[in-house]
């Protein structure tokens, strides 16, 4: 492998960690902020500019406190538990095509760590895995409540996945590509001649149940039986402490990144927007897609925003009704949706 | 079974309608109802630049009044420590001199005035027990602090300041 090469794509997967740690710290503040504001009061405000600190106070508060392994429980695995969702929060921003690729001099930088051309595929196997972190976070904790928790959590995500699945196939018949950085491409601008060209209006079912699925996955409130805090006595985290329980809290908040950024990349066009031909020629091929890429992380922090906007107004499922609606309604849906996008393409075709 | 008054009220059951079994028009209008939120007053005071408004009987923290001439008020009989249900004040007594007349009114007078604030309930009981009117709870609310023994506030804390408006 070239040295330049492997220089460039270790710039690449620094700078985009990099991001998703910051974006996922300042959605702490975000999450406090916001669920302040929506409640009629001010958040932290006095760490730091109108609070703009505060996560380096809750970092440093997670390192400080006392790490507890309990003495039942199995070392090795209370420390994988955290690790491994950590782990596989991380790796799942490595397909996400951040940006158009930059021209600097004669050579062409990709934005996108890698572009395998099975990218939706391996999104699903990171999020799949996902929860393995929980499981053993609740199994090696030796407490009921914690295993109740973990056992509530799988069930919950390997149910939701399963329509996330569904329903993102006909988004796949559509555009005939598994590889993000085609679909990104096939969503052009914002307007193709004759329709919307983002997905969100030629699949907006699917984009619905893809966005409660992702609620589902991120163990996030409708969902969040598994963290429910005045049910299960906080679930599969109980017993951690320190930078353990850091670690689970800060993976659902990049799981949180990361789906927002899958979700704006599949559905909402990524880093197009409209009059991006326009913009682009005037500014140069260097600027040009760093616009694109600022456009993708507006796009990004309005999903955060909706997931906490959801997460303050609705109240939580119970365990019953949330099976419910994954089985019994969401797949259905999903079969519907990739039956009726089916019809619509051979309609097409026979029209046209 | 029939009902003994007729407040009861029935409530009826029914089956949810294909609107509310969606979930969805009831979340737009919850998501509505909590963006209004955002762009409402906030309820917060931001303590301690801003406080409260107190009512006019209003107990917050001591102080041991003086007189028109200036000259302290307490006599140290005791009878607020006595009436103190959590025994949080102390003291002790001592002769007034020859030079001390601009001081104090009567003869005997506090030496040591202390009043631990941590065993403080504000009640008010020494101020109604008081017979020379001279503690009253007017005070701001006490503020923190970090240790215990900080906490016990001695004649500097508790005395009214000699300049009286």
């Amino acid at each position: 492998m070239e040295t330049a090469f492997l220089i460039e794509k270790v710039i690449l997967v620094s700078v985009i960690f990099s991001i998703s740690l910051g974006v996922a710290a300042y959605s702490t503040l975000a999450e406090r902020k916001i669920a302040a504001f929506l409640q009629g009061r001010v958040g932290p405000h006095r760490a730091g500019w109108n609070g703009m600190l505060q996560p380096l106070a809750d970092g440093g508060k997670m390192f400080f406190k006392e790490e507890i392994i309990p003495s039942e429980s199995n070392p090795f695995l209370f420390i994988m538990g955290p690790s491994l969702a950590l782990l596989t929060a991380c790796i799942g921003s490595a397909v996400i095509p951040w940006g158009q690729p930059i021209k600097i001099g004669d050579s062409l930088v990709e934005l996108q760590v890698t572009d395998i051309n099975v990218g939706i595929l391996y999104i699903f196997g990171v999020v799949s895995l996902g929860v393995y972190g929980i499981m053993i976070g609740g199994w090696s904790s030796n407490n009921k409540f914690s295993l109740m928790g973990s056992i509530r959590a799988a069930s919950q995500n390997i149910s939701y996945e399963i329509a996330m699945g569904l329903s993102l196939i006909a988004l796949l018949m559509m555009s005939g590509t598994l590889s993000l950085k085609e679909i990104a491409e096939q969503q052009h601008g914002f307007w193709d001649g004759s329709y919307f060209s983002w997905n969100v209006f030629k699949q907006p079912l699917g984009f619905l149940l893809f966005l409660v699925c992702a609620f589902a996955e991120c163990n996030r409130t409708p969902f969040d039986l598994p963290e429910s805090e005045n049910e299960l006595v906080a679930g599969y985290h109980t017993e951690y402490s320190g930078f353990k329980l850091g670690a689970f809290l800060f993976a659902e908040y990049i799981n949180m990144f990361v789906s927002s950024a899958v979700m704006a990349t599949l559905f909402f066009g990524g880093y197009n927007y409209p009059f991006m031909d326009v913009v682009n020629e005037a500014v140069g091929p260097v600027f040009g897609p760093l616009i694109g890429f600022g456009v993708l992380m507006l796009k990004i922090v309005f999903f955060i925003f909706f997931f906490m906007w959801i997460r303050w107004t609705i109240p939580r499922f119970r365990y019953d009704q949330l099976m419910n609606l994954g089985w019994k309604v969401l797949i259905p849906l999903a079969i519907t949706n990739i039956v009726l996008t089916g019809l619509a393409i051979n309609i097409f075709d026979y029209i046209n | 079974m029939e009902s003994l008054t007729n407040r009861k009220k029935v409530l009826e059951q029914k089956p949810m309608s294909f609107m509310e079994r969606i979930y969805l028009p009831s979340i737009f209008k919850g998501l509505a109802i909590t963006f209004r939120h955002m762009f409402k007053k906030k309820e917060t005071v931001f303590y301690p630049e801003q406080t409260r408004p107190v009512s006019e009987n209003w107990r917050g923290m001591h102080s041991l009044k003086r007189d028109e001439n200036g000259k302290e008020r307490c006599t140290a009989c005791g009878l607020c420590a006595l009436a103190c249900p959590a025994e949080a004040i102390t003291m002790t007594a001592a002769e007034r001199q020859k030079g001390e007349e601009h001081l104090y009114r009567e003869e005997k007078y506090a030496a040591v005035y202390e009043i631990n604030m941590l065993r403080c309930i504000f009640c008010g009981l020494c101020e109604e027990a008081c017979p020379k009117e001279a503690i009253y709870l007017d005070g701001p609310i006490v503020t923190a602090d970090y240790l215990r023994k900080d906490f016990i506030y001695g004649k500097d804390k508790l005395v009214e300041a000699p300049f009286k408006s």
